[in-house]
């Protein structure tokens, strides 16, 4: 199974510390990968915040066709940090080249553009770049968007930590999701790592969805730009907190009733019976199966992590006013935050999403049976 | 052979006959049950001529011969009287005395049972126990990461979505927009398929209604009949009852007078409509109730003299296309429930079927797409028809579920599967197989006679007789005297056994496959088979 740790903070923190607590939580992970998802930046690239950040790893040769794809595009090229490490590899990693994340300009052309539109425009570049990589294997894109940087690679999160200088200055974040990987039924590849990332959501999983094929054909079958790769069962509960954010413009604390809907008789009982069987309904073919922890982060930066329909992974959520986390297990939670109260840790069941907004100030719980916030 | 032989080309010896009788003359009682029990009158109570050699302990009187009789059982070997093997003639017999044997060599019959010019008609099935579907297996084990499900302990929830599905998108927004939505019903996925009232006796209508109700109201099951063509008693139509019916519309409009009539005064609404265009058994053939079933009652509810035939034509006469019937009916039947309830139309098995689907896509009316593969039973049909038109479910369903598929409709027009589901007795592993080819719906209708009434039909010409009335279990008779074999409470009680034990068996299936909540539809990936021509072709894996 593999280890998740998320944090949340008002204020910058450094990658390292969620990486340690993946540490801790090691026998639960075979250390076949680590994914790393930053936001809410600080130093360089918090310094044009509106500008997006191309995540990824490229060769030489990809690096240059990078720059000859961007700058016909029209992207500037703002900050750059790329890192190319100068030892060897950890044993298991390949030698790749450059991780690179790069904060550009948007073209000229783009000042017209509504923020939907442009939010399109970045998620087809994105994957217009990825696909081109896919023909030569010599670049890899993981993320592009304004104050978002990724990092994959595949081995064990400490010496990949140690092996790309993670624990740099510039990679500080306020929200931070990583995962340490346990290699299942899929060969290890590096799109397969989580966290996955979609127009500005990511989540990460653990267990496994067993209702990944009809899903999967499901959402390929919408024919929307970056609904592709699928290289890991759990990529699919991003794409499905996509299509409800996006497509079906539901509350954060609707992907519940998509991902796992009440059953009749609960339904029977609730304030919004009427939508929740319509959401049942109509979104019938995103229920998801298996045992699952679902942890991620919306475009507003709201952290926040559900359970499956039977709660069979653990999940805890814990921390003080300033900084929560959200963790596979409690060690993870007690290693980044040792000086919480551990009475108020929670455990999210199997109706419950639980929450911090950005402002870090408290985790919000809400149960399905629950009314729904209003709609507009 | 008979008293006075004369060989004529349709005279046949007991060796041309499937199925022989064995007589014990030791056990024998003469008590006569067995013939009068044979539906057929393949036996009749026979004097035989015998003679014995009378050699007296002597040399002075010679032996003679002695001419006796003896009484007991004889064969007719006449075609129209041949055997059926129902084995009724055992089951009655106190002692065991006679019982049919199997002689599998014997084919002569099969050149003779058409006199009069008389193509062979019967009931039953395809007589073919050959079964892809048993072959398949569920290789997707979740044995790595998952805590196992447990069968017995774990909430599953096994139902399934009958309704036109709107897509997300448009779901929402006609719920915000307060708009018409076409109307769904959240149903146990194994639907009693569609069985007349006329084909089937009323202890049998009865009894399976019965469990119905039972397993609706007492068992939380919400378990789905379909009439077939002939009506629905008036009882039943205005009764609460009619929210578990499924009112089937066929080409000779059977009994439908009789339900536009009730409409004002239904209590609830039916589950659905089903517009049947072909059946699996006879496609392309319409419906037939032979004269011999319809009795006063039967043609009260369907709006027709006693004691005629009743088919139906082939086609909705009243329409020139397919294309055209599809979306009038489904439009005609809509309106007549206000559009509250799911209107569908069901099909045989067929290359075409995927015409039809494209069809139904654009039609925002259309409630789902019925398959009826060629191994689905009839009460009445040509021997012909049953046995070599049609096509088969599996990869007919399959066509269509990645058809829907390719275009994001998948969630929009649910598949119902039916056609020899179960025919081996593996009526859950049929189903949890379709299922994950692409089936939202699995019907079934031979399974449950034969499960919860007794049927005596196999997949080897046994029994078969439903078209004639003289149905020997009283299933599918019409004839007081013999459904009064049957007890509708008997039946009940079995429907609710058959389901419950189904259910237990899905959830064996599904709780090592990690899947739980919701029906795995298209989880082609826990398919296996071991030929690579067929996992090609269904698009799943091959596995030796
Ligand atoms: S098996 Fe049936 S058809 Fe054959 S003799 Fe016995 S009762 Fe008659
Ligand atoms: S038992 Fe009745 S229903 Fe079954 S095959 Fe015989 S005649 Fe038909």
């Amino acid at each position: 199974m593999c280890r998740l740790f998320a944090m949340t903070s008002a204020e910058p923190l450094s990658p390292m510390r969620a990486i340690h607590a993946l540490n801790v939580m090691k026998e639960g992970h075979d250390g076949s990968g680590v994914g790393l998802y930053l936001s809410g930046l600080s130093g360089p690239f918090a310094e044009n915040p509106d500008y997006p950040v191309l995540s990824g790893i490229f060769t030489e040769q990809g690096l240059a066709r990078l720059d000859a794809i961007m700058s016909g595009l029209g992207f500037l090229t703002k900050y750059s940090l790329a890192v190319t490490p100068r030892h060897k590899p950890p044993v298991g990693t390949p030698l790749r080249g450059t991780y690179l994340a790069r904060v550009y300009q948007p073209p000229a052309g783009w000042a017209g553009l509504s923020a939907e539109e442009r939010e399109v425009q970045l998620v087809s570049t994105r994957v217009a770049i990825r696909e081109e990589g896919q023909k030569t294997g010599d670049m890899m894109v993981f993320s592009f968007w304004p104050d978002v940087v990724m990092i994959k690679e595949v081995g064990d999160p400490i010496e990949i930590a140690d092996y790309l200088g993670l624990d740099r200055p510039e990679l500080a974040a306020r929200r931070i999701l990583a995962q340490g990987r346990q290699n299942t039924n899929y060969a290890i590849n590096l799109y397969a790592c989580h966290p996955f990332f979609i127009q500005g959501i990511a989540t990460m999983t653990n267990g496994e969805n067993t209702a990944f094929v009809p899903i999967r054909e499901y959402l390929q079958s919408r024919r929307i730009p970056g609904y592709m790769g699928y290289q890991s069962d759990s990529e699919v509960f991003t794409h499905i907190m996509h299509f409800s954010h996006y497509k079906l413009k539901l509350p954060l604390v609707a992907y519940k009733h998509v991902i796992t809907p009440l059953s009749e008789a609960e339904l029977a009982e609730h304030p919004d019976r009427a939508l929740l069987t319509r959401i049942k309904t109509v979104c019938r073919k995103m229920i998801i199966d298996g045992p699952n922890c679902v942890i991620g982060c919306l475009p507003d930066g709201t952290m926040f992590l559900v359970q499956d329909r039977k709660k069979l992974r653990p999940g805890v959520v814990g921390g003080r006013p300033g900084v929560f986390a959200f963790s596979s297990e409690i060690c993870g939670l007690n290693a980044a935050i040792p000086d919480r109260d551990p009475s108020r840790d929670f455990q999210p069941m199997y109706l419950d999403t639980a929450y911090v907004r950005p402002d870090c100030r408290e985790v919000t719980l809400c149960s399905q049976n629950q009314q729904l916030p209003p709609q507009h | 052979m008979q008293p006075k032989p004369a060989i004529t080309p349709s005279t046949l010896s007991v060796k041309d006959l499937p199925w022989q009788i064995d007589w014990d003359i030791q056990t024998c009682t003469l008590c006569g049950r067995c013939t009068a029990v044979c539906p057929v009158s393949a036996i009749e109570l026979a004097v035989h001529r015998k003679r014995v050699v009378d050699a007296t302990a002597g040399l002075k009187a010679k032996p003679s011969n002695v001419h006796t009789v003896y009484y007991g059982i004889r064969q007719r070997t006449d075609p129209a009287y041949a055997c059926i093997d129902c084995a009724m003639c055992n089951m009655v017999c106190p002692n065991n005395s006679i019982e049919p044997r199997r002689q599998g060599e014997a084919t002569t019959l099969r050149f003779h049972n058409n006199r009069g010019g008389q193509a062979r008609t019967r009931g039953g099935r395809r007589n073919n126990p050959e079964s892809l579907l048993d072959q398949i297996k569920f290789i997707r084990i979740s044995m790595l990461t998952d805590p196992a499900l447990d069968a017995g302990r774990h909430e599953f929830e096994l139902r399934t979505l009958l309704g036109r599905i709107q897509p997300p998108e448009e779901g929402l927004k006609a719920f915000h927009d307060e708009a018409w939505v076409p109307p769904v019903r959240e149903i146990y996925p194994l639907v009693i398929g569609s069985m007349s009232f006329g084909a089937l006796s009323p202890n049998m209508w009865e009894g399976l209604q019965m469990g119905v109700a039972y397993l609706n109201e007492e068992m939380g099951m919400p378990v789905r009949m379909c009439t077939g063509e002939g009506g629905c008693p008036p009882r039943l139509l205005r009764s609460r009852f009619l929210k578990y019916v499924i009112l089937q519309i066929a080409s000779g409009y059977f009994g439908w007078d009789e339900i536009i009539h009730a409409i004002p005064e239904m209590k609830e609404d039916p589950c659905a409509v089903e517009i049947k265009y072909g059946q699996g058994a006879k496609p392309g053939d319409g419906g037939l109730l032979m004269w011999y079933k319809v009795n006063k009652l039967i043609a009260a509810i369907r709006g027709v003299p006693p004691g005629v035939s009743l088919p139906s034509p082939p086609t909705h006469q009243t329409k020139y296309s397919i294309e055209e019937a599809v979306a009038k009916m489904i439009q005609s039947m809509s309106m007549a429930w206000g559009f509250r309830v799911p209107v569908y139309p069901k099909i045989s098995g067929t290359t075409t079927a995927m015409a039809v689907l494209n069809n139904l896509v654009r039609n925002p009316y259309a409630a789902g797409l019925a398959i009826d593969g060629e191994d689905g039973g009839t009460g009445a049909a040509y021997n012909v028809s049953m046995n070599h038109m049609g096509h088969p479910i599996a990869s007919n369903l399959r066509d269509c579920y990645l058809t829907l598929a390719e275009q994001g409709r998948q969630n929009e027009i649910p598949l119902m599967a039916g056609g020899g589901i179960g025919k081996n007795g593996n009526l859950a592993h049929n189903a949890a197989a379709l299922i994950m080819l692409g089936a939202s719906v699995i019907q079934s209708g031979k399974y449950i006679m034969q499960a919860t009434a007794g049927c005596l039909g196999s997949e080897v010409d046994r029994c078969n007789i439903c078209n004639i009335g003289q149905c020997p279990k009283g299933i599918t008779s019409q004839d007081p005297r013999l459904y009064r074999r049957l007890d509708p409470e008997q039946v009940a009680e079995r429907l609710v056994d058959v389901y419950l034990s189904f259910d237990t068996e899905l959830k064996k299936i599904f709780a090592p496959l990690g899947r739980s909540t919701s029906l795995p539809i298209g989880m082609s990936d826990a398919l296996g088979i071991n030929n690579s021509d067929v996992a090609e072709r269904l698009k799943i894996r091959y596995v030796v």
